[in-house]
């Protein structure tokens, strides 16, 4: 089976005035139908611009390495998405193939349109659909999501959604064109626990029911393991260690997947301390040379880690590590 | 003189939120708690938004108007009635107790140095009596919250989140407070850098002697750096332990479902959630009797209709719920 997105060599700069920062630098990955894929690190680790380079999406300035390659395989399209040059091209790709679930979902909906007129709108643009066709399924949607009472809230407006029910009605309008891919950057950030909880199983819910795939952005390592069928970790816009997520969690091989788990407050044991990641993640003006964990890391060995960029080590089949260390350890 | 420093007896805080002058509409933001915190200690108080724990900060810093109740605070030196506080004494008590702010990126001002950020509180309290003073005492509270003197002449914008709060909680330390008010202080932070601010606010709580009340919404942050938990829920508290019992004989079935909904680190968990169906109910249209009936797995008839009061089950262990008991020797949480 050909996966349904195939990301390859992604090298991504923007032009600004200080000059061109790297936001991401040689990205590789694949997602599978009816997989979900976590992606980890910290804020400016590169992980929302990755995302947002699926859909073509990041700002003018953004210039993207000729060797970078999208690859988005469906049954109705095979192409590069980065080889799209019109716009009416990438709207086939921009909320028809792949949707995207935003993390303030306050500012995602426009606050004077109804949430049912946004939904219908997308509708009426990515289908052959009538408008009364479109109302129907968006309410039958916003159901499907577990809002109550959905065509009374068809006519409502953002604000007078409490934050979880607005997630919801987000995550139903980024389902109701049926996409492939669905990207969710942080959606359950800025929830409460208890509606974090229910907004995860609902995803896990759709998954199985529309085979989808699902890019999944968060921090929260723990919100990782309970949905994600494998995890990839970035930093600084490099892509440090990828694997299953039983694996990497388990038995993470790089310092830096190390380090986030030991920063984790640990439910299970109180008395244990919480060991930062000291120092701070640098500016992308001042890349560090190597591999870009240098700077930060315990184990660093002299030239080896400073001067030469780390190469992709097998732990094993499907799990793979950028670190120098990687190799001596074992 | 008492080991509590403070201590709030049926504490409430209303908003008036239009309805007119004849039939004004009141929220009831905090209703009714009464707390002891003790000196020296790491208070935590979580809860959901809309629960009412930042507005229960911001009424024991007086920074909001106690409606009935009271609250007293006693740190050996001097002894406030925080209702009744006459102007020369919330002056003083404004030394006293302080404020850490939860976005580091909106607390700081983007035109001042960080030597002037930290600087102000004393300037403006009149605490030094000349500028080198002043530079001395930046200098040094500098130093506990590890930023050095290369730091101090640059802006905020030229620091991560991590420096920035540490920035905020030098400039709530350097008026030599007794009482600090931590409100959600690392919910803006990366885990990496989480760790580091709670390891930092711990170390001071300790060298310095302070007693904090840590407001959260992250029970597993509180667990690790609280030694006594007050969990609210619309304006109310309905369980309250030092943090081990809270942990190892949870009371509360609100309590309960706020621990089983934290993802678990581990893929394969066996889902024991006991899933909180629904939200967290408008404070200004609050349910009858206990106010968790209406999301509440195990409720009975007379949770709809009465409301239950704080009682003690255990040695610092309050909880409000009138199957407690039944629930507990059950096992049923």
């Amino acid at each position: 089976m050909k996966p349904l997105i195939d990301v390859q060599n992604l090298t991504l700069q923007f032009d600004t005035d200080e000059g061109r920062i790297t936001a991401v630098d040689d990205v590789s990955f694949t997602v599978m139908p009816g997989e979900v894929m976590g992606l980890v690190g910290e804020s400016g680790s590169g992980k929302s611009v990755t995302a947002k380079s699926l859909m073509y999406l990041n700002a003018g300035n953004a210039v993207y390495a000729p060797e970078s390659k999208i690859l988005l395989n469906t049954k109705d399209v095979s192409l590069d998405v980065l080889k799209l040059t019109s716009q009416k091209q990438r709207n086939v790709v921009r909320g028809g193939a792949i949707s995207m679930i935003f993390q303030e979902p306050m500012a995602s909906f426009a606050p004077a349109i109804s949430i049912g007129k946004q939904m219908v709108e997308q509708l009426l643009l990515h289908t052959d659909m009538s408008k009364t066709q479109c109302k129907e399924l968006s309410i039958e949607m916003l159901d499907r999501v577990g809002i109550s009472d959905a065509s009374a809230r068809f006519d409502q407006y953002a604000f007078e959604l409490s934050g979880g029910m607005r997630q919801r009605a987000m995550i139903a309008m980024a389902l109701s064109t049926k996409p492939k891919l669905l990207i969710a950057d942080e959606p359950t950030t800025a929830l409460d626990v208890t509606i974090q909880a229910q907004v995860i199983d609902l995803m896990r819910e759709l998954v199985s029911e529309f085979m989808m795939g699902i890019i999944f952005i968060t921090h929260d390592l723990g919100v990782i393991a309970q949905t994600a069928d494998k995890v990839a970790v970035m930093y600084l816009g490099r892509m440090i260690e990828k694997g299953p997520v039983r694996d990497v969690i388990r038995n993470p091989a790089h310092p830096y997947t190390q380090g986030l788990l030991d920063a984790l407050p640990k439910m299970d044991d109180l008395e244990s301390p919480l060991v930062p990641i000291p120092g701070d993640i640098p500016s992308p003006l001042e890349r560090p040379t190597g591999c870009v964990f240098n700077t930060r890391c315990g184990k660093v060995v002299g030239e080896t880690c400073t001067v030469n960029i780390p190469e992709w080590r097998e732990k094993n089949p499907d799990h793979a590590v950028a670190c120098h260390l990687f190799a001596t350890e074992a | 003189m008492t080991d509590n420093l403070i201590s709030t007896k049926n504490l409430a805080v209303e908003f008036n939120i239009g309805g007119g002058f004849f039939k004004p509409k009141i929220l009831k933001a905090v209703d009714g708690i009464s707390v002891d915190i003790p000196r020296g200690s790491f208070f935590g108080v979580v809860g959901e938004s809309g629960s009412g724990k930042t507005t229960l900060g911001r009424a024991l810093l007086n920074a909001t108007k106690i409606a009935r109740g009271g609250a007293v605070y006693d740190d050996g030196e001097v002894r406030y009635d925080l209702e009744k506080m006459t102007p020369a004494e919330l002056k003083d008590y404004r030394k006293r107790a302080q404020l850490i702010f939860q976005d580091p990126y909106a607390a700081l001002s983007p035109r001042m140095t960080v030597r002037d950020i930290i600087a102000e509180p004393l300037e403006v309290m009149g605490l030094t009596s000349g500028r080198e003073e002043t530079d001395k005492v930046v200098r040094e509270i500098a130093a506990k919250c590890r930023l050095n003197l290369e730091h101090l002449r640059r802006f905020p914008h030229a620091f991560s989140g991590g420096q920035r709060q540490r920035i905020s909680i030098a400039r709530a330390l350097v008026s030599k407070p007794q009482f600090i008010v931590a409100d959600e202080s690392v919910a803006a932070l990366d885990v990496s850098i989480q760790a580091d601010v709670l390891n930092l606010l711990k170390s001071i709580q300790i060298d310095m002697g302070l007693t904090f009340l840590f407001i959260s919404h992250d029970l597993s942050v509180v667990a690790h750096t609280c030694d006594h938990v007050a969990v609210m829920y619309l304006g109310r508290i309905v369980e309250s332990a030092p943090t081990k019992d809270l942990f190892n004989s949870t009371r509360h079935p609100y309590t309960k479902a706020l621990f089983s909904a934290i993802p678990s680190l581990d893929p394969d968990a066996e889902d024991s959630a006991q899933r909180l169906v629904g939200e967290i109910p408008s404070p200004t249209n609050q349910p009858s009797g206990c106010t968790f009936h209406t999301r509440c797995p195990h409720v009975a008839d007379i949770c709809k209709s009465e409301v239950p009061t704080l009682e003690t089950c255990d040695e610092g262990h309050a909880v409000s719920c009138h199957r407690w008991k039944e629930l507990f020797e059950t096992a049923a949480l």
